[in-house]
């Protein structure tokens, strides 16, 4: 398992996972969702920003299996890039989902792990009859 | 508007391309420069510019004390590794058609295999934008590629099988090329299938490209000058880098449709508009192929089929010696080595001057793509 180093553009987003939020980075001045996130808006030049809650539900965009050439994990990740309902997209992991079960476009909801005392924003197979009924109580 | 031929190649040097070359990359570097300015019929005193990348490890000072090139005015590096390959021509060529300098040589060496290893993996991370990927196990380029590659597969319907096709075109052409690491080595799609998984279900290993060590260098000057010169020159037609604001490197994920790839559709827009030409101008097409899935994208990007179709191409034979658009008529990155694909420039101009291995008759005009720079050259 590689680490990340946080860097001030991106340390919202392990904050965030530490505290069961999936968080994007918004602008200040005109809202635009930033992800990867940069210091400055691309469309307005602001350098003020704050950030978003997501709803963590998505699909699967595109997906790989990774298997450490050197130094094996203990099982292969899946690796996926999900294609969020706010229309910006994020490398993780599918979490729970045989790797001949793992579909494109498939629906997927962020769940967070911890890996050495830092918390990851993942994604396992969408639970949406749950999901449903929490909305209708 | 690029820059449209004011600029000729007029000499390429390059050592032997291996696995272990047993000397230092600086000697590679010095030993290809020489050989190129050498078949320019120049002296070293001539140049007076000196092009690279930015991952070169080799010091313009060193090479030229090397080399003997007593004075340079003109250095500048291209970002992005081997997809500023091309780049490295169309710095050469502006320097040259605005008069910073005359003759410019454009080299790049390394110990690609014996000495540092691309694409290892770090114990950590190495740039900010790592931590968005790296940490979910995107850790080599062949996976970090390969993440990019599986929504194509899945929207165009393609196996690693179809990748295999192009392998074996790649090792056709270089099974008859003697500078080719795979000389006479040849293989079937079933030799391709049977090779190791190295990104399930994208990527086999013979659907990576070589690592090699060897160097490259090129001379690049006026098209005025270039008529003194002891080859036939060769015109750059047209160079040009397609950098896009929603693109990256190596995590290409976040353009709207990652079916296709922007950088080369943007290069391809530049080139032939630039220099007034179209897909079915080109006779050959040399396809920068860290991966084999890469040429699938750029086949399409330029032109020379339609989206989605190039399984189809390459199943019908069009990427070989007779097809409509012969491609890495030296066995590319995969089947002749990976200089970072400043080899597959070499093979242009050798194809512009009728001497590949593998020539294709009267070619007047090739393309040498390296997915986000890219030139055209031509008969002189």
């Amino acid at each position: 398992m590689i680490l990340p180093r946080p860097t001030p553009d991106d340390a919202y987003l392990w904050e965030g996972a530490a505290e069961g939020r999936l968080l994007a980075r918004e602008c200040a001045g005109c809202a635009t969702l930033q992800h990867p996130p940069t210091p400055m808006c691309g469309a307005c030049g602001s350098t003020e920003w704050t950030v978003r809650d997501l709803s963590g539900r998505g699909t699967v965009h595109s997906w790989i299996v990774s298997r450490h050439p050197s130094r094996p994990d203990e099982a292969p990740r899946v690796v996926v890039l999900v294609q969020l309902e706010e229309g910006i997209r994020m490398v993780s992991n599918l979490l729970g989902v045989p790797l001949d079960a793992v579909r494109n476009d498939m629906p997927v909801q962020v769940c967070f792990a911890d890996y050495e005392g830092l918390a990851f924003p993942q994604f396992e197979a969408a639970q949406f009859e749950a999901a449903e009924s929490e909305t209708a109580a | 508007m690029s820059v449209v031929r004011k600029a000729a190649i007029v000499g390429v040097g390059q050592t032997e391309f291996s696995k272990n070359s047993g000397r230092s990359e600086l000697q590679l570097a010095c030993e290809a420069v020489r050989a190129a300015i050498a078949d320019a019929g120049l002296e070293p005193a001539d140049v007076d510019g000196l092009v690279t990348f930015v991952q070169d490890t080799n010091d313009e000072l060193a090479v030229m004390r090397g080399v003997g090139i007593p004075e340079v005015r003109w250095t500048s590096r291209t970002p992005f590794g081997g997809g500023g390959a091309s780049a490295t021509i169309e710095h050469a060529a502006a320097a040259v058609a605005s008069g910073a300098a005359e003759v410019v040589v454009v080299y790049r060496a390394f110990n690609e295999r014996s000495g540092h290893r691309f694409g290892q993996p770090g114990a950590q991370v190495s740039a900010p934008i790592m931590n968005l990927h790296m940490p979910f196990g995107l850790d080599t380029p062949a996976k970090m590629y390969s993440l990019w590659f599986q929504r194509y597969m899945h929207v165009y319907g393609l196996t690693n099988e179809d990748f295999g096709r192009y392998t074996v075109v790649a090792r056709k052409h270089a099974a008859n090329n003697p500078t080719a690491w795979f000389y006479g080595k040849p293989i079937t799609l079933a030799d391709h299938q049977a090779s190791r998984w190295i990104v399930e279900p994208i990527l086999r290993l013979l659907d990576c490209c070589q690592e090699s060590d060897g160097g490259v260098a090129i001379v690049v000057t006026t098209p005025e000058r270039a008529r003194d010169c002891a080859s036939a020159p060769v015109v750059v037609s047209a160079a040009t880098q397609g950098n896009t604001m929603t693109g990256e490197v190596l995590f290409n994920y976040y353009h709207d449709d990652i079916t296709t790839f922007p950088e080369a559709d943007y290069c391809a827009a530049q080139l032939y508009g630039d220099a007034g030409l179209a897909p079915a101008d080109i006779d050959v097409a040399m396809i920068y192929e860290n991966f084999s899935p890469v040429v699938f994208y750029q086949l399409e990007a330029y032109g020379f089929c339609g989206r989605g179709e190039s399984k189809d191409f390459i199943a019908d034979g069009q990427i070989e010696l007779g097809g409509a658009t012969p491609v890495n008529t030296n066995g590319g990155l995969l089947g002749e080595a990976y200089i970072h694909g400043m080899n597959n420039l070499i093979e242009g101009v050798r194809q512009l001057r009728g001497q590949s291995c593998n020539q294709v008759a009267d070619a007047q005009h090739v393309l040498v793509a390296a997915g986000r720079s890219a030139v055209i050259l031509e008969r002189g």
